[in-house]
Order: C-alpha cells, then structure tokens, then sequence
C-alpha cells in the first residue's frame, strides 16, 4: 500500500506490506492499517485509491491491485 | 489540443499560451497559481509539494476528458509543478482557448476547481519562522 504526505509521516514509511485474506475490501483494509498503527495519525475513514481512481469502502480487492492512501488534496 | 502532466520543473506560460494557439481561436486565458506569502495568518517563505505521480496524471486527463464533453471544441492544456517552490513561483497553469470567450472562460474555471479538489497533490508549507506543515492534513 502507498502512503503519501502527512500519512507517510504519520506512518514513518511511503509503502507498506499488508497480509489480507482473498475478499479484502477497502474497508478492512483501512482496519487492518489502523490496527497495525493504531497510534499513527489518521482519520477514520481516509479516502482510499485503486489501480489510480477513487474507490469506495465496498470494493473489494484483487491480487495485484496497486492500493494508495489519499491524504486530504491540495494542490493548486 | 489537450494535455496535461505532472512536472518537477519551473512552469513556462508561454509555451502552454503557444500549445492551445489555433487560428479557429478567438479567446484565450491564462490561469497562474503561485506560492503566496501567507497562510490562515503565517509567514510563508515557500512551498514543496508532491504528488501520487501516476494517478495526478490520469486524474488530470479525467479532468479534462469531462471538460472536453462539456465544452465542445475547446483546447486545454495543464502543468502542475511539483518540489520546493520559492514565493511568487508557479506551482500550476491552466492554458484554454476556444473560438468564443465564454467556454474558454468556464473550461479554465471547471478545471482550476476539479484540480483542487480530485487532484492527489499535496503541499507542505515552509514558514519563515522555520517550521513546516502539510496542507489539510487531518491534525
């Protein structure tokens, strides 16, 4: 999983491993992030990126899937 | 003529004025966001930003693709810069050009507004005091 901006300093790495079974959805696996770093600073519910588009917390993921982390946008 | 890309090198205005150049055009804009000297009331002595390269890119070219389906025939092009930018630098521009000003007008804005809000860009502002802080972050 990759991690951007402030949520790669909350989590002091740009890319993590994560071990999740088949069937995984977006929500779990912000779970299982948050249970991994359950000191780190992020919100509850971060916005989630699939293969490069938005995703929501339904979908579920498939091997291979390039998941990232959204911090809040800003640019402009 | 639309284009858009991520770049890690100082923004050239005139070179995106000359991509939408068209002698079917009759109005051409030109937006320019540049680093401001104060934020939410702090000294601002630059701004670095990143961005999610990959998904900025494809993110962008949605943008477009929609302004291209709301307004017929006009011509896009944008850059936004990424690293360590010094004040009054530009961090993105947004070139359009139609054969009427309305739609050349209305295709600058809809991008400028989706950039900020869809864009995985994000900006850390330096502060003259010589601290730093990223943009939005959730604190």
């Amino acid at each position: 999983m990759l991690l951007f901006a402030s949520y790669a300093d909350a989590l002091g790495a740009s890319e993590i491993v994560l071990d999740v079974p088949e069937g995984t959805t977006v929500r779990d696996l912000v779970t299982a992030v948050r249970a991994r770093a359950p000191h780190a600073a992020l919100p509850p519910h971060p916005l989630v990126a699939v293969n490069q588009a938005y995703a929501g917390p339904d979908d579920v993921l498939t091997l291979g899937d390039e998941v990232a982390l959204i911090p809040p946008v800003a640019g402009g | 003529m639309m284009r858009a890309a991520i770049v890690n090198r100082p923004l050239d205005a005139t070179a995106l004025l000359a991509e939408v150049a068209s002698d079917a055009h009759g109005a051409t804009t030109l937006f320019v966001g540049t680093v401001r000297n104060v934020n939410s009331g702090r000294a601002v002595s630059g701004i670095e930003y990143s961005a999610y390269d990959a998904m900025a890119t494809v993110e962008l070219q949605r943008i477009l693709d929609e302004t291209a389906l709301r307004f017929t025939d006009v011509s896009v092009v944008v850059e936004h810069r990424v690293g360590t930018l010094a004040l009054q630098e530009a961090s993105v521009i947004i070139a359009t050009a139609h054969a009427h000003r309305a739609p050349a007008l209305d295709a600058q804005r809809y991008v400028i507004e989706e950039l900020k809000k869809r864009v995985p860009v994000w900006k850390r502002e330096h502060y003259t005091d010589g601290t730093r802080e990223w943009v939005g972050a959730a604190s």
